[in-house]
């Protein structure tokens, strides 16, 4: 098998994190050039201290720039560890973090707060994150009896429950006056035009977290590969990984989805790309899938910041528009390969 | 590992399989179970594993009580082949060989020396090694089947569980699996095995379990189990048995015309 060497892996995808890191804080509306931003950013450091830096950048790069790209890193993080978990848990390439409700869930709790007419810049996404809770909420407890679940029963469940989600949603922008309107559908485009300090630190904790806890159980997570017969011979309980790893990983990505809205294809083709160099070992793809979401949504949205300047698209478009077109390649190798499961 | 199992009642969706089930198995004994689709092997197999909890009666793994027992502990001690398994995603033979040490680590244990060479042995004795690097899912199915009785070896067990290994295999893969288990049996792993085919059972075993709506029937050797007319009372159908003193095993046909009338 070809398969780059997780060290390897690890390093560039290192680099690439140092390097949207600057990247990030340094292309904008106002440029600031990259040996500056790299000075603001290490003038942080405790024993370094560097003289001169102006202080206008000094404002952009901390007050805006910084929280924005910090959050997008979690973001990015905590879809792909989802949809990893996702896809290793239904064994199914094409499941995404949202195939159990969240993003409807969170639309529709956004779009009722916008509706009934919550004003604060807190509404939407404290709104999305019960909407999501919600409907994952309700998902678990249709498909859960007498402490198992088989996962054709829970997928189900996801789909009927995110169809009923988002017909609430159409509902409530339809009769929602143009303003609201606008603000749901600019909230359910995703974006991290809202991020900042405070957001940042509400969700560092839960992603840290729960990413931690997710990769602990990777070897649980492989096992499971096998089948869930198999895997409880040697010694997992499939019913407790599934729903320890499935309310975890829905945890974190409902807190993402109320930061950022439902960002698409993060979440599914980060998980597959990163297969495909390391190889399936949730020891090592947990992780790296970890960063290279990270990076991936933070280079995508300095595209997105830049690409129509002055104005900003909406990041899941960007992501989508490199998903989609990547993600049909993998389904037609997948369908010439003779692979499709 | 001697095991007993002791009035074992299981009910599936309300409907009885086990009843009030009595076994035992001596340590280093290569049993068969053998009776018709739907008398009970499988959910029988399943637990004496610790995969499913008896609705009432014991299991006991030599002197240890069985649901007394952590699951992860159990997979030290058992390990099981089952008829077919899928793996999910290209891992590697030795991925998922590797595997088997499972139950041996803690969440965030490396493998140790003795981790290693339980791996390498269950490489080596399945005749594995030039399989290592590739993709479980590019081999053929008597390939697969050497690979996952790979990864139940790397468990290092005392008994060993097979559901039908060999049933989806042609007659060399057959042969290979059951000489390697019967090997294994030689030097102390105790093994009970569902066996579809009366002939390969009479060959392998030395005992045979007859199972017939959830209780065993009959058990002995496999001469004295497998006679026509203890087939035909539990399989319902007439067959042949033929004694070949000089091969040491029973040949069982089954007789023409048995679905005429």
């Amino acid at each position: 098998m070809n398969r780059a060497r997780p060290k390897v892996t690890f390093l560039v995808l290192f680099v690439l994190l140092a390097f949207a890191l600057v990247a990030g804080v340094a292309i904008g509306p106002v440029s600031i050039p990259f040996r500056k931003s790299l000075l603001i950013l290490t003038d942080k450091l405790p024993w370094l201290e560097i003289s001169g830096l102006p202080s206008n950048f000094q404002a952009i790069v901390f007050q805006l720039r910084l929280p924005r790209v910090l959050t997008g890193l979690l973001v990015g993080s905590s879809l792909a560890i989802s949809g990893t978990v996702m896809q290793g848990i239904f064994r199914n390439p094409l499941a995404t973090p949202y195939i159990l409700g969240v993003a409807s869930g969170g639309s529709a709790g956004a779009a009722t707060a916008v509706v009934f007419g919550f004003q604060s810049s807190y509404a939407l996404p404290i709104g999305a994150l019960i909407g999501a809770v919600t409907a994952v909420t309700l998902v678990y407890r249709i498909s859960w009896s007498g402490g198992s679940s088989s996962s054709y029963t829970l997928i189900l469940a996801g789909v009927a429950l995110s169809s009923l989600f988002s017909a609430i949603t159409t509902a409530l922008i339809f009769v929602a006056g143009p303003y609201q309107q606008h603000r749901v559908l600019f909230w359910m485009m995703g974006g991290l035009w809202r991020s900042n300090w405070t957001l940042f630190k509400i969700i560092l904790p839960i992603v840290t977290v729960g990413a931690g806890v997710i990769c602990a159980w990777s070897r649980d997570l492989n096992a499971l590969a096998l089948g869930e017969s198999a895997a409880a011979h040697l010694g997992v309980k499939p019913d407790t990984v599934k729903k320890t790893l499935l309310g975890i990983a829905t945890a974190i990505t409902a807190v993402s989805v109320s930061a950022a809205g439902s960002i698409g294809f993060v979440g599914l083709v980060i998980p597959h790309i990163l297969r495909m160099i390391v190889g399936p070992d949730h020891r090592v793809l947990l992780p790296a899938a970890a960063l290279g979401g990270g990076v991936f949504l933070v280079y995508t949205d300095v595209m997105a910041k830049t690409i129509m300047q002055p104005v900003e698209m909406p990041v899941g478009v960007i992501t989508a528009f490199f998903g989609a077109p990547f993600f049909i390649y993998l389904l037609r190798k997948r369908i010439a390969g003779g692979k499709m499961r | 590992m001697k095991v007993k199992v002791d009035g074992l009642n299981f009910a599936y969706n309300g409907k009885d399989v086990l009843k009030d089930l009595d076994l035992s198995i001596r340590k280093g004994e290569f049993l068969g179970i053998v009776g018709p689709n739907g008398s009970g092997k499988t959910t029988l197999l399943k637990n004496m594993g610790g995969v499913l909890d008896p609705d009432d009666g014991l299991v006991f793994l030599g002197e240890e009580e069985l649901s007394a027992m952590p699951i992860k502990k159990v997979a030290t001690k058992v390990a099981a082949l089952q008829q077919e398994t899928t793996v999910g995603f290209d891992f590697t033979v030795r991925e998922v060989i590797e595997m088997g040490r499972f139950p041996h680590l803690d969440r965030f244990e490396r493998h140790t020396e003795g981790d290693e060479r339980a791996v390498r042995r269950a490489i080596e004795v399945t005749d594995l090694e030039e399989f290592c690097d590739r993709p479980v899912n590019q081999l053929s199915g008597g390939e697969k089947q050497r690979v996952f009785l790979a990864l139940a070896l790397a468990q290092e067990p005392e008994l060993l569980l097979l559901d039908e290994p060999t049933a989806s295999l042609d007659i060399n893969y057959q042969v290979r699996i059951m000489e390697t288990v019967r090997d294994l049996k030689e030097e102390g792993l105790t093994v009970a095995a569902a066996i579809h085919d009366l002939n390969l059972a009479a060959q392998y075993t030395d005992r045979v379990a007859l199972l017939s709506e959830g209780v065993i029937k009959v058990i002995g050797e496999p001469r004295d189990v497998l006679t026509g007319k203890n087939i035909a009372d539990t399989f319902g159908v007439e067959v042949e048995v033929e004694d070949s003193e000089s091969k040491g095993s029973i040949h069982i046909f089954p007789r023409n015309g048995n679905h005429e009338g």
